[in-house]
């Protein structure tokens, strides 16, 4: 009797103490992220947030402009691509909605908009709201055809700014600029210099199949692939060779730490370590690697080799280094000890019992655990490109430290992403294919 | 030569198939190695073509800016408890961010892992899709979000720990969803027969299964996500990596603020790492 009453109580207790977590642990996780939003300082970041940022990220990503300026200081009109120098057009390569006659200007924007300069003097035609006119002199002179202001147009005594769906006007004493939107990534393919600009895909097609020679000494598929490749603003070539370059680092710094750490890991585990003092200094060696975090090692490394793919694989091999040393000797201690005394007794040398006794043994996990590595580490090596300055992290870091080439950002993280998808791909097709043989993984 | 060699099965014959299986492993083996070898050098060779610094020449000076920083460390080792007091606040940050993202991302991957896991999931149609999310989710690097976020959001812990988290659902969405393979059907049909919804049979029959392994893998995952939020604060995020960056920039002078916030990094990636090994042991092998 007294035992069942015991255990009764015994289970409401535990049935109390269970009730009071389920509440208690909810409600430390709920305090903690209403400190964190404190020590945030989340409500003030509805302030700080740039949401026109945002916008701007998010068109210019998937949409690029083209930017017809004239200079009010010295004359002269220029139509080039997102405003670049590098982006200009020549004088036959105007686009059709923009005439230029001298110090007149007609520029044809969507929905029945349409801008006309006529040297400082320039007028915005709004289909619904009327003709707007502005004149550059000693600061900008705006003429509305109504008394109020629209919101759509923003005027101070220096400066007017007109956006609408149609495109932007922007205009101070010293220039005036017109943007009209386009979908899609600008010059992808071509720049402006290739021959193969102004034609379109089908033209492209014919002229590579059949066309005469744009240059005499060289077909025009080598032309356009040379072209495609030495894209002056996408820089095809320089973006795959930083591809290639991250991909090197995660590789060399990967391999090259297993490589280190394999004969070290022999020395660290408690089976294979010919005394205790030097099992324990080891693990002590593998724990400080680890321990100082990549950032350090990083840092310190490119003091010693400057920047570029070389000093990543390096920061990537030393941390490694301390990993695979704790995981390779953790593997090696768990070896049968059978298969050893086997090759032993048929008189074997230390080397030959390591290699047919052990190796053959541990073989398959290792080379998983470093498969794995290689994979987290292509994506380590982006970031770790970032600091040194090598590889997809460095183009990355500098298209957003510009903040106007986001078309380009938007490039670089597809570009990362696929690469991170298809070396995760190949790390387990390997890892399936050596290890196991019969495709069941691990 | 005799005649049993000829029958097949016989010991000749099984020397033979054999020798021959040994040679053309040990071929592919072979072949395997070169090829190995060959990316290797290559790769290092172009890695050094392409350093700034070659790595011989490096390799003398690796220990130059160790050796400056302790040099300048030790001369003024009076101002050095005062560094490390400093970059507190900064270390606090940088804590907070990993133990933000990985709270939110470990809640968030739980879900889409349930989503995602055949057997368990409330809409099997869709649980590839899931699948793809949290692919997509891991594969995208932290930095990445972070840098897009930091225009946007402006500097801050935020951004960092948004990014974090993210990568941690995608993480944790696909372990979990390793894990939840191995769940024990009865008591879900159990809960199933007695009229239980998704959630309940989710709640009540799979996470008492799984929640030792979960807390696990979050832990293991909080010590990565320090190890990350330093990192990300070296790029703009805040945290004590936002500190080292200056430290680092002011160059000769200040570089005993770098070694006082090296030493503050590393003690506190060994303690958590020790904490969460320590508290990780307990649960596998118990009390």
């Amino acid at each position: 009797m007294t035992a069942a009453i015991a255990l009764q109580d015994d289970l409401l207790a535990r049935f109390r103490a269970k009730r009071l977590r389920a509440f208690v642990i909810p409600g430390i996780i709920l305090v903690y992220l209403l400190y964190v939003v404190v020590a945030f300082d989340v409500p003030g970041l509805a302030q700080r947030a740039r949401l026109d940022n945002a916008a701007i990220l998010l068109t210019d990503a998937v949409a690029h402009k083209v930017h017809v300026t004239r200079d009010n200081r010295r004359g002269g009109v220029e139509v080039s691509i997102e405003g670049s120098r590098r982006m200009v057009f020549a004088a036959d390569q105007m686009p059709d909605w923009v005439s230029i006659d001298g110090e007149t200007v007609q520029i044809a924007l969507p929905h029945g908009h349409s801008v006309t300069y006529d040297g400082p003097v320039v007028t915005y035609h709004h289909p619904d709201y009327g003709p707007i006119r502005m004149v550059a002199g000693d600061g900008v002179q705006l003429d509305l055809p109504t008394a109020t202001l629209p919101d759509f147009i923003n005027a101070s005594a220096n400066r007017v700014s007109i956006t609408t769906e149609a495109g932007r006007l922007t205009m101070t004493r010293s220039r005036t600029e017109t943007m009209r939107y386009f979908p899609g990534w600008e010059l992808f393919f071509f720049d402006l210099r290739s021959p193969f600009h102004a034609m379109s895909w089908t033209e492209i097609a014919a002229s590579v199949i059949g066309g005469a020679r744009i240059e005499p000494d060289r077909s025009n598929l080598s032309l356009m692939i040379s072209n495609i490749w030495n894209n002056d603003i996408w820089r095809h070539k320089d973006v795959v060779w930083a591809l290639g370059e991250t991909i090197l680092m995660a590789f060399l710094g990967t391999f090259g730490a297993a490589l280190i750490s394999l004969p070290l890991a022999f020395l660290a585990a408690g089976n294979f370590a010919p005394s205790r003092a030097i099992r324990f200094a080891m693990r002590r060696v593998f724990d400080f690697m680890r321990g100082v975090d990549a950032l350090i090692f990083t840092i310190i490394l490119s003091r010693a080799f400057g920047p570029g793919p070389m000093t990543g694989a390096l920061a990537i091999l030393t941390t490694d280094t301390g990993t695979f040393g704790k995981m390779f000797s953790e593997a090696l201690e768990n070896v049968d000890g059978k298969q050893i005394e086997g090759i032993r007794s048929t008189g074997a040398s230390a080397a030959q019992r390591y290699r047919f006794g052990v190796i053959p043994q541990v073989m398959p996990v290792l080379l998983s655990q470093v498969l794995y590595l290689f994979e987290s580490n292509t994506r380590s090596a982006t970031i770790i490109g970032a600091i040194v300055g090598g590889g997809i992290g460095l183009l990355l870091t500098q298209a957003i430290q510009t903040t106007a080439d986001w078309e380009k950002v938007t490039y670089y993280i597809i570009l990362i992403v696929g690469m991170v998808i298809l070396m995760d791909a190949f790390s387990g097709f390997l890892r399936r294919r050596l290890i196991s043989g019969d495709g069941s993984g691990r | 030569m005799t005649a049993s060699d000829a029958l097949p099965g016989a010991p000749g014959a099984i020397r033979d198939t054999y020798l021959a299986l040994t040679r053309r492993r040990r071929l592919y083996s072979g072949i395997v190695l070169l090829l190995f070898v060959v990316f290797f050098v290559s790769g290092f060779r172009i890695a050094e073509d392409r350093n700034a610094g070659g790595f011989l020449d490096g390799l003398s000076h690796i220990f130059d800016f160790p050796a400056a920083m302790i040099r300048e460390a030790a001369e003024k080792a009076a101002n050095l408890p005062g560094h490390m007091l400093d970059v507190l606040p900064a270390l606090v940050e940088t804590i907070n961010i990993a133990a933000v993202s990985t709270l939110l991302g470990t809640l968030a991957g739980m879900v889409l892992a349930l989503l995602a896991t055949r057997g368990l999931a409330p809409w099997p149609r869709l649980a590839g899709v899931f699948r793809r999310v949290s692919d997509i989710l891991r594969a995208v690097p932290e930095i990445v979000v972070a840098l897009v976020l930091i225009f946007v959001l402006g500097s801050g812990p935020v951004p960092a720990a948004i990014a974090i988290a993210l990568h941690t659902t995608g993480a944790m969405g696909k372990l979990f969803s390793e894990v939840n393979e191995n769940v024990d059907p009865k008591p879900l049909e159990g809960l199933a027969s007695v009229g239980a919804s998704w959630g309940q049979r989710m709640w009540l029959g799979v996470i008492p299964q799984v929640a030792p392994n979960y807390f696990s893998y979050a832990l293991l995952r909080f010590e990565i996500n320090i190890r990350a939020s330093a990192i990300l604060g070296f790029v703009g995020a805040g945290g004590i990596g936002y500190e080292l960056k200056n430290a680092m920039t002011f160059g000769q002078g200040k570089l005993d603020e770098a070694a006082g916030i090296f030493l503050v990094l590393f003690a506190t990636i060994v303690i958590f790492d020790q904490l969460s090994s320590m508290v990780r042991n307990r649960l596998t092998y118990g009390a």
